[in-house]
């Protein structure tokens, strides 16, 4: 099995087989992290843009931390969009790059489909670190290892996605991946933040109320709830969404014992999660965020492989 | 000089005409109709031999761009346009920079259509002053410089009473209405349609509601007020149904459709394709074959483009920063005779939506080949089959989803006033 | 496709090359003091375990193993069209001050023992790193030889030389392939 894709935009246009060989590489690399000498050479010589057009600090941390733990040089160049909007445009900012003879780019940027647009015009590989409410491939990837890494398997797995769906990149990617890799995925949310089709995304039961995810469950994932988006007539208040929508202790119990308990972060605590929850025995998040950065490893690795876009 | 169309397939649907006939022109207009007509030595002869003639076909929504906005096109390269796709006249929308809500506008596009132009192009004012829901444009004296229909193209009347007194003056003052109809607040900022493949996408979407309601809205306010309304580029099921059950009880609604609405999907945005983005947006195959029903039963009575040229720099952007709209004016021909060949329009009930009827809807004078009428007359070469090239057409913005496609027909001879102003080599 | 091939070693004298090597290994270290072996995936993780049951049947003494995986230290890293399968390093003691024994199938032109070295290095610093191989093929292209040696074979670059394992992983014969 090769990996022989240019670029990582999403995990739809993935297989499960290419997202298995990404997830196997990433495990025998979580290792590197554990040594002595955390760095290995594969691909010295080789430039890692960081190109964050949104701000976040753990995933290009983690993303530069990956990069130089395979001995890359690592650039990052934030861009707050408002100036962006102002001056140059996309196309424009990655001539400047391209350039600069980067090989890969990593990039987050707040338009869905941003990366496509990028990748359809320059020669050096890009890895979509967010973009928009479409995907968020390196989540999904690291959400996944480490649920494999408690199960051994993902096949089977009922996994319970809940908050707000319509906006979530991270909900994408984790449905397509998972779903591909024969997981089966509850949606759960209040109806004004479920898109249309939601059901039609992969194998997805899309529930109306939390409990009817989580019943049973393997893993319950907690999507941060945008206080931003308040304005929007999406949601009465925070309160009322942290009544049906937040996860307690309580709402854990009803899962199978030993689940997963996971978040993208940053978390809203007592908003989507109750602190005793987030910081209990089923909380996986800090793991989630030591997986970050094989699994980037992994995707940095493999795009560098020179081999054709399909 | 003279000019005899010889021996083509004459469709002329005002007269009821669907045979072999020729066709005399004689100062502009045409002469007589009638078989084996002879030919004298000043005339010029073009021989049709399997090819049909149409009376020149009149797309009723078009975007010149012309005042301000002529990096995207201008009055020559857009009437240029239109004669290479086979249209004699365009009717031409006031979202111009600055907008057409004024005689010196109208005046303006009328001169520099007349020295410059190569077809015939009808102005339309604006319903309201500056197309922004406020106050009345003078529609009397728009009408009187020469605005053939006022619109706020682009953006509808928001302020529901307001439409209801620009309905009324409208009417009053005998010019046609023609109605942008979204509502905006459920519009919102989508980009596409709303549904499973923006979904996918992550891109915010339209909703069919944000079309149908605001269409219910105008049709009920012309039922109202007792006053003709055209509804623009209709594009959803549900607006086609009430565009139905409303001509069924009797309102004056007329409307027209886009040929994209009838040939393409949602899933054109696939691969984030900033020339499938437009307003309203590409819905689905549904919405497709109810557009195509109410095309066969006549709930639809035009196709019209809604040219919408855009500069590159506008389209080639991230999906959500590029601007809405595609050209049509070369590649409307050719999608609509696939109605033809998919047998949902015989060929006659097809020109009459290229040329009959919106003539009628907006009182052009024209849309018939009856003798005294004008020569504006389009010679179809059916059969041929040709590519859509960025390079060949003659819009000055390229902003098509059609490029790469193969097209089949196209138009041999656009004849304006007895003139050819456009011969396909 | 029938490839002509001679068996070089068969399960017997695999197993008394082994246990030759293992003696040798002794006798060079003066015992299993401080002595770890580490594999090279894959074969050479297959035999580091064969060998440490050997010397646990000679001294008695569990030695520790472990394995290397190679794949992110490869030269050829920048010419490959995609990048290979990343295989496990699990080295579960601490090498540092330890008589490494580096343990490989098959001995050819040395790069893979060069990145393994590296690898080594980059798990700390070791007295020394030992090289056993099953079988030394020649033709090396970096300054690199075997400490414990099992089978030296002339072979031609066009030739292969095959390693093959049961189930278990225990090796079963070594065979030379000519083209």
């Amino acid at each position: 099995m090769a990996f022989k894709h240019k670029d990582i935009l999403g995990l739809q246009d993935l297989t499960a087989e290419e997202i298995e060989l990404l997830l196997n590489t990433a495990d025998n690399m979580k290792e590197i992290s554990k040594r002595e000498v955390k760095k290995v050479p594969t691909l010295r010589g080789k430039t890692v843009v960081n190109l964050f057009f949104e701000p976040s600090t753990r995933t290009r941390t983690s993303f530069e931390i990956a990069a130089k733990r395979l001995s890359a040089d690592t650039l990052n160049i934030s861009a707050s969009t408002s100036a962006v909007q102002k001056g140059e445009t996309l196309s424009d900012t990655a001539w400047n790059i391209e350039a600069m003879k980067p090989d890969i780019i990593v990039m987050r940027h707040g338009i869905s489909g941003a990366h496509h647009y990028l990748a359809q015009r320059v020669s050096y590989s890009v890895i979509n670190a967010g973009d928009g409410a479409h995907e968020h491939p390196s989540q999904g990837l690291l959400d996944m290892m480490t649920m494999r890494e408690k199960f051994g398997t993902l096949q089977g797995l009922k996994v319970a996605i809940v908050g707000d769906i319509t906006h979530s990149r991270v909900a994408r990617s984790n449905i397509y991946g998972l779903t591909k890799m024969g997981a089966n995925v509850s949606l759960a949310g209040p109806p004004t933040l479920i898109p249309p089709g939601a059901e039609r995304l992969g194998n997805v039961t899309v529930c109306n109320r939390m409990q009817e995810a989580v019943e049973g469950a393997d893993v319950i994932m907690m999507l941060r709830i945008q206080l931003e988006r308040q304005g929007k007539t999406l949601l009465p208040t925070m309160r009322e969404y942290s009544r049906y929508f937040g996860l307690s202790a309580d709402v854990v119990k009803m899962a199978k014992p030993g689940v997963l308990v996971m978040h993208p972060g940053p978390m809203n605590r007592g908003v989507e999660i109750s602190s005793d929850v987030a910081d209990g025995e089923n909380s996986v998040i800090l793991e989630q965020v030591e997986n970050g950065v094989a699994v980037r490893m992994s995707m940095l690795y493999h795009v560098s492989g020179g081999g054709p876009t399909e | 000089m003279d000019l005899l169309i010889k021996g083509g397939r004459v469709i002329d649907p005002a007269q009821q005409i669907d045979e072999k006939l020729d066709i005399r022109i004689t100062d502009g207009k045409i002469k007589e109709l009638g078989k084996k007509l002879a030919a004298d030595k000043s005339c010029e002869v073009i021989d049709a031999k399997g090819l049909i003639v149409t009376p020149g076909l009149i797309d009723m929504h078009v975007h010149l761009r012309d005042p301000g906005l002529e990096y995207k096109e201008d009055i020559v390269t857009g009437t240029r346009a239109a004669a290479a796709g086979g249209f004699t006249s365009v009717v031409c929308m006031p979202n111009t920079k600055p907008v057409n809500d004024n005689k010196a506008i109208t005046t303006y596009i009328i001169a520099k259509a007349k020295a410059e132009g190569l077809v015939n192009v009808f102005p339309v004012g604006t319903i309201t002053q500056g197309m922004k829901s406020e106050n009345l444009a003078e529609m009397g004296d728009l009408k009187e410089a020469g605005c053939v229909a006022v619109s706020d193209d682009g953006r509808p009347v928001t302020n529901p009473e307001l439409m209801r007194r620009a309905l009324e003056y409208a009417k009053g003052m005998a010019i046609p209405l023609i109605s942008h109809a979204e509502d905006l607040g459920l519009a919102g900022d989508g980009q596409m349609n709303d549904g499973f493949t923006a979904t996918e996408l992550g891109l915010k979407g339209i909703p069919w509601v944000a079309e149908d309601a605001a269409t219910a809205r105008d049709v009920y306010l012309a039922e109202f007020t007792n006053s003709p309304i055209h509804i623009a580029h209709v594009s959803t099921k549900g607006a086609v149904r009430i565009i139905r059950d409303a001509k069924a009880r009797g309102v004056q609604v007329t409307c027209e459709t886009a040929p994209h609405y009838f040939t393409l999907t949602e899933d054109a945005v696939r691969g984030y394709n900033t020339n499938a983005k437009m307003n309203p947006p590409l819905r689905t195959g549904e919405d497709v074959a109810a557009i195509k029903a109410g095309l066969a039963d006549g709930t639809i009575d035009a196709i019209a483009t809604d040219h919408a040229p855009h500069h590159s720099d506008e389209k080639d952007l991230e999906f959500a920063l590029a601007a809405n709209g595609i050209i049509g004016l070369e590649t409307a021909l050719p999608l609509a005779l696939t109605l033809v060949e998919e047998k949902v329009l015989d060929l006659s009930a097809l020109v009459a939506k290229l040329c009959l009827n919106p003539a009628r809807i907006l009182k052009l004078g024209r849309g018939t080949l009856e003798p005294g009428a004008v020569a504006d007359i389009t010679i179809i070469e059916p059969d041929r089959k040709w590519t859509v090239e960025a390079a060949k057409l003659a819009s000055k913005s390229k902003n098509s989803p059609f490029l790469g496609m193969t097209m089949k027909g196209q138009s041999a001879y656009t004849i304006v006033g007895g003139k050819i102003v456009h011969k396909n080599q | 496709m029938n490839k002509e091939t001679t068996v070089i070693l068969d399960g017997a004298g695999v197993k008394r090359a082994l246990t030759r090597i293992a003696h040798e290994i002794l006798e060079r270290n003066k015992g299993v003091s401080e002595l770890v072996l580490v594999g090279i995936r894959t074969g050479g993780d297959h035999l580091a375990f064969e060998l440490a049951s050997r010397l646990e049947e000679i001294e008695g003494v569990t030695v520790p193993v472990g394995s290397v995986d190679i794949t992110l230290y490869r030269d050829d890293i920048k010419t490959q069209a995609a990048h290979l399968p990343v295989g496990k390093t699990e080295i579960p003691f601490s090498t540092e001050g330890k008589r490494v024994v580096l343990v490989d199938d098959v001995l050819f032109t040395g790069r893979t023992i060069r990145a393994a070295m590296d690898a080594m290095m980059d798990h700390g610093r070791p007295q020394c790193i030992q090289l056993a191989v099953l079988v030394d093929r020649g033709h090396r292209e970096l300054p690199i030889r075997a400490d414990f040696v099992g089978r030296n074979v002339p072979t031609s670059r066009k030739e292969n030389i095959l390693v093959s394992f049961d189930e278990a992983n225990h090796p079963i014969e070594v065979v030379l392939e000519k083209p």
